[in-house]
């Protein structure tokens, strides 16, 4: 009698999880992440949207306001500029990518003693931002500075590069290249070193030399390593906010703030109150970004598929 | 059980004896917890304040208390979460508008029952219109500071120049200063704020500290022509080249060496400037203060001089020795004696208390107690609300380096104005 139940049972369990088990192991070992992503990433993504159709100081009542928010930053002039900035640090953050390929060109050789310019070049990235910032404020500062000095010994200047609303912008994107090259720079190291022997063997065979063993041999074979540089360096400009913090704090009178410095002074600075506002700048921002992502995915998958 | 009887047994001591009359010599037993935020970072603040609440907790050798100091500007941010979340049983804030946000979202204790308090009522009277927020009062100052121009001395001396009492005086002082290769006003303007001191002084030296209030309270239109005239003042002392150049890129501190180094005379700024400069090797024969000259003479003279306060969050677990803690603070000795030279070098917010004999301290003393009778305003970012100050000191720093953006900068924070007040 006990037997026959004993046996029944389990057989009938087991078939069960047997018939589902392909389908539901690796849904058992996605789980974590699956959870970790929707409470840290989809909930809070979801959240912001959510806050960006109320009025709310953070403390309060929140009250909703549709999508005031939204119609007030179409006729924000600050937001036009951050929206603008952001653009700039897009287009010029992307020369990391070319001169971080120079540079790894430049020490791919075995020459005596390369290692060490390799790690001083190595240097700016491992450098914080603030640091950098620092320096680089230093550098540009309108009598003491560096630069001045330099343009001064063939006539030019003296110009205030952080003081003036025209140039500060581009002054802090080249400050911010200087550790985004060596980014670049290190992650190209890592491709040449993949490099197929045999294939530049076979090039210099048939005669290529120079630019064109680099444009249609090397290149190609670097492109791994294209792509990384890219989307780092896109995240990168787009994430930008120590430095305008450390360098201008937005000035002179807001003209080099981005999108991401311009929500946190809305709603997360001294004088920010106003979190639906701020969340708003948060949705575009993120819309901005979500162009990117689906390229980034998109790439990647039709990468996948090839192989 | 045992647990809850024993704070219910402190807190029905703590109260009996702070009705008694026991309190009044500061010396009541307490007992239980008291958690203490400070924004005090930096380090003569901290020692001070480190200072006092050892001496408190000598007094009190049964309560149990916690200080945590943050960093000054982290504080600025992290207070809306700490008095939502965890809140301390007493926290460092300013006075006037800054605090609206926590008094309307009912994170403050409303504590009018310590200003009743004849020790308080009579020797605090005269801050207790800046912690006072619909009738009822949000905390208690425990320093106060002038503003003024701190200037050098010996290069006015050097020129043959005195303190300027109008305007006119200040503009020819200035011209001389200039045409003897220097500059008439440092100032660092990265941080916006110090713009904010400049505009306070010419707004309430032309029209007086009712109109700056009512502009505060944003009852003035920015376009108004009145508006128009202070920054027209302004204009004249930017147009001679009165401010150094490149202002926009420095911190207040980083505007310090010009004086120092005397390429620039004088600074308006507040009396903490002047333990850095005296830090920097100017001694007091080669610095001095004048209170900002006269404009119009038809309005009353009123001063900027920020009040730094302690608060009790609503959701504080300790109340009763938060008060206790308070009114300790507040009394005369620990006043004179926080506020000394050693220690905060600022003025004591209790009459009873006796001012540090100390240059700055005792002209500030007098100024603000006999020669300011306009009023007393908090500051810029103070007494206007955050977000007007955000955007109305990026337009002032905006007009100190491109003057003629004036008309864009008025309409731009009309446009402000009018959307906060609506």
């Amino acid at each position: 009698m006990s037997n026959v139940a004993t046996s029944d049972t389990p057989r009938k369990q087991r078939s069960w999880y047997k018939r589902n088990e392909v389908a539901i192991t690796p849904w058992l070992f996605l789980a974590p992440a699956i959870f970790f992503f929707a409470v840290y990433v989809i909930w809070p993504i979801y959240q912001s949207i959510t806050i960006s159709f109320y009025d709310w100081d953070g403390l309060g009542e929140a009250t909703y306001i549709g999508t005031d928010n939204y119609t007030e930053l179409m006729d924000d002039d600050a937001f036009k500029v951050s929206l603008w900035n952001n653009l700039k640090w897009l287009l010029f953050y992307l020369l990391a990518i070319p001169g971080g390929l120079f540079i790894a060109i430049f020490l791919n050789q075995s020459v005596r003693g390369i290692r060490i310019y390799k790690s001083l070049f190595f240097f700016p990235f491992v450098v914080s931002q603030v640091v950098v910032g620092l320096v680089f404020s230093w550098f540009y500062l309108p009598d003491a500075g560096l630069l001045n000095s330099i343009i001064g010994m063939v006539g030019l200047g003296p110009i205030n590069v952080l003081g003036d609303p025209t140039w500060a912008t581009y002054g802090i994107i080249a400050a911010g290249l200087w550790p985004q090259t060596a980014y670049c720079m290190i992650l190209y190291l890592t491709g040449l070193n993949a490099v197929d022997p045999e294939q530049i063997e076979a090039a210099r065979l048939d005669g290529a030399k120079g630019l064109r063993m680099l444009w249609y041999i090397i290149i190609p074979q670097l492109k791994p390593a294209t792509f990384i540089a890219f989307v780092v360096t896109i995240v990168g400009a787009l994430r930008s906010f120590d430095l305008i913090s450390i360098m201008t704090n937005g000035g002179p009178f807001g003209q080099t703030r981005v999108l991401s410095f311009y929500m946190f002074e809305k709603a997360l600075s001294e004088y920010g109150f106003r979190m639906g506002y701020g969340a708003a700048i948060a949705v575009v921002l993120f819309l901005i970004m979500l162009v990117f992502i689906a390229y980034f995915l998109w790439s990647m998958w039709t990468e996948e598929k090839g192989r | 059980m045992f647990q809850r009887t024993k704070t219910l047994v402190a807190v029905l001591a703590a109260t009996t004896m702070l009705s008694g009359a026991a309190f009044a010599d500061g010396h009541a037993k307490l007992s239980g917890d008291l958690k203490i935020f400070l924004d005090t970072s930096n380090p003569a603040p901290r020692a001070t304040m480190e200072k006092m609440i050892a001496d408190f907790g000598a007094a009190n050798p049964d309560l149990n208390i916690e200080t945590t100091v943050i960093d000054r500007e982290a504080y600025k941010t992290q207070i809306r979460n700490f008095l939502t979340a965890d809140a301390p049983d007493v926290a460092t804030w300013y006075a006037a508008n800054r605090m609206t946000p926590y008094v309307s979202a009912g994170l403050f204790e409303d504590i009018s029952d310590l200003w009743a308090e004849p020790e308080i009522a009579e020797n605090l009277a005269s801050t207790k219109g800046a912690m006072t927020i619909d009738g009822k009062q949000w905390g208690v100052p425990y320093t106060y500071y002038q503003w003024g121009i701190y200037y050098r001395k010996d290069i006015y001396d050097e020129l043959g120049l005195s303190e300027p009492t109008n305007f006119d005086e200040m503009k020819s002082n200035c011209q001389v200063i200039l045409d003897s290769g220097r500059k008439c006003y440092t100032i660092g303007s990265k941080f916006l704020w110090t713009a904010g001191g400049w505009f306070d002084y010419l707004n309430m030296r032309t029209h007086g500290f009712d109109f700056h209030m009512e502009m505060a309270r944003g009852e003035i239109e920015w376009t108004d022509d009145r508006v128009r005239e202070t920054f027209a003042n302004w204009r004249e002392l930017i147009d001679m080249g009165g401010y150094i150049d490149n202002h926009q890129n420095y911190s207040w501190q980083e505007a310090l060496p010009f004086m120092v180094n005397g390429e620039a005379a004088s600074y308006l700024m507040g009396n903490f400037a002047v333990a850095p400069l005296r830090e920097a090797g100017l001694s007091d024969d080669q610095l001095d203060f004048y209170q900002f000259p006269s404009i119009n003479p038809n309005v009353e003279l009123a001063e900027d001089a920020p009040t730094d306060t302690f608060h009790i969050p609503a959701n504080a677990k300790n109340k009763d020795n938060a008060r206790a803690f308070l009114r300790f603070v507040v009394s005369a000795d620990v006043q004179t004696e926080i506020n000394n030279g050693a220690n905060l070098g600022q003025l004591p917010v209790n009459a009873k208390a006796s001012v540090d004999d100390d240059k700055f301290l005792k002209e500030g003393f007098a100024m603000l107690s006999s020669n300011s009778p306009g009023g007393v305003a908090q500051f810029f970012d103070r007494d206007y609300s955050a977000e007007m100050a955000a955007e109305a000191m990026q337009g002032l720093q905006e007009f100190m380096v491109i003057p003629d953006n004036l008309d864009e900068i008025l309409a731009r924070l009309e446009k402000v104005r009018v959307r906060i007040n609506k």
